[in-house]
């Protein structure tokens, strides 16, 4: 017979991954898309409330043009509006990538500062822009 | 499934500090990943303190000093020592990269070396690789084909041969797969950038004739969809190979056979 006091193999540790490895630009640009794509969709949510007040009228559509008017609210729309435009820009990177282009190192980086700066500077236009209408 | 933290049993504790030998004038701090499974304890990190003057310039010759001169019990594989075989694969400084072609002096600072990422540890630096063995034979990496064996070779012109350039030269050291946050993730479903390499290099060959049947054992959420182009893989190739631009090659595929 077998003996049951036999010691119970203790499972194999995991070995260090997220924690240990060293931050790559490949990396950070791909986590920054996934990151913009979930805050843009929490602006979805908020985007449907100024469209439902809007909607609505009167003084729904006062608390809702309020409340973006409000520091907090035009710091929340910045950065919606630097997602958005990080987002549409890495997605054409994206786009590219799936043609089978960029992927190399060298375009593959370059590409991804060339999203980030469209980016920034996309929003200072849009804001530009937006400021002008006001 | 994401999850930044590791299990109770894997938490790395502070380790021993093996002090360079007397006399020694040009130190250097090696922080090494330690795990002895015939003790009850989790893993940890030694320090070793090498005397630079006596060492040669790889990471490997640090790590065989440390064996040979201070603690015979560290662990690991290694073998050509000259990045053919694709053994001696850690992540050396934070990045996965093989430690017979890293020179030292490429390193800032301490020399940090943990087993290669997110994998179950058997000992020390050595990590089960037996997982990612069973992907590679599931895409069936040898030559494949229908119509009875010809007299001679099956005949490929240098252009075709040329196709398999950058894929061939993969060592399977699996420094790519363990890089990429999709296989730590899903590892167990997604077969990862060297296997998925390996299976376009088969699906590249001109003299193979199952390609349909490897693009339809590849067409699944998981097993080729889980590479969201993060492009570690690339990014950390000892062999500077592109992973990355294979997996694109096989999406691509499966979007023009519609």
């Amino acid at each position: 017979m077998a003996s049951n006091d036999a010691p119970v193999a203790r499972p194999r540790p995991l070995s260090p991954h997220i924690g240990i490895y060293r931050w790559q630009w490949t990396m950070a640009l791909s986590i920054l898309h996934r990151l913009t794509g979930i805050a843009l969709v929490i602006g979805t949510v908020a985007f449907g409330w100024w469209i439902i007040a809007a909607a609505a009228g009167g003084e729904h559509y006062a608390t809702s043009q309020w409340f973006w008017g409000t520091w907090l609210g035009r710091i929340m729309l910045f950065g919606w509006t630097l997602c958005l435009f990080y987002h549409l820009c890495n997605g054409i990177r994206h786009l590219i990538w799936d043609a089978g282009g960029a992927l190399a190192l060298g375009p593959a980086k370059a590409t991804g500062i060339l999203a980030l700066l469209a980016a920034v500077l996309l929003t200072v236009v849009a804001w530009v822009i937006a400021y002008g209408l006001l | 499934m994401v999850e930044f933290s590791l299990p109770r049993n894997s938490k790395v504790g502070k380790g021993k500090v093996w002090k360079a030998p007397q006399g020694a004038t040009n130190i250097r701090r090696f922080h090494i990943y330690r795990y002895d499974p015939d003790q009850d304890a989790n893993p940890r990190l030694d320090t070793y303190e090498l005397d630079m003057d006596t060492c040669g310039p790889m990471v490997l010759d640090a790590v065989i000093k440390i064996k040979n001169e201070m603690d015979a019990t560290l662990t690991f594989r290694r073998s050509c020592r000259e990045g053919v075989c694709g053994s001696c694969a850690f992540n050396i400084d934070g990045t996965n990269t093989l430690a017979c072609t890293t020179h030292l002096s490429d390193i800032k600072g301490d020399v940090k070396i943990y087993p290669l990422p997110h994998m179950p540890v058997i000992k020390d630096l050595v990590p089960d690789l037996n997982q990612m063995y069973a992907q590679l034979a599931s895409v069936e990496p040898w030559l494949k084909t229908h119509t009875p064996a010809p007299e001679r070779e099956r005949l490929q012109s240098e252009e075709e041969r040329a196709k398999l350039d950058g894929m061939w030269e993969c060592v399977l050291c699996f420094s790519c797969s363990t890089s990429c946050p999709s296989y730590w993730w899903n590892g167990d479903r997604y077969l990862g950038p060297a296997v998925l390499l390996q299976a376009y290099r088969w699906i590249a060959d001109s003299r193979d004739e199952f390609t349909g049947e490897r693009l339809d054992q590849l067409e699944d959420p998981f097993r080729l969809y889980r590479c969201h182009t993060i492009m570690n893989c690339t990014k950390t190739c000892p062999k500077h190979l592109n992973p990355a631009k294979a997996i694109a090659e096989i999406k691509k595929l499966m979007v023009m056979r519609r």
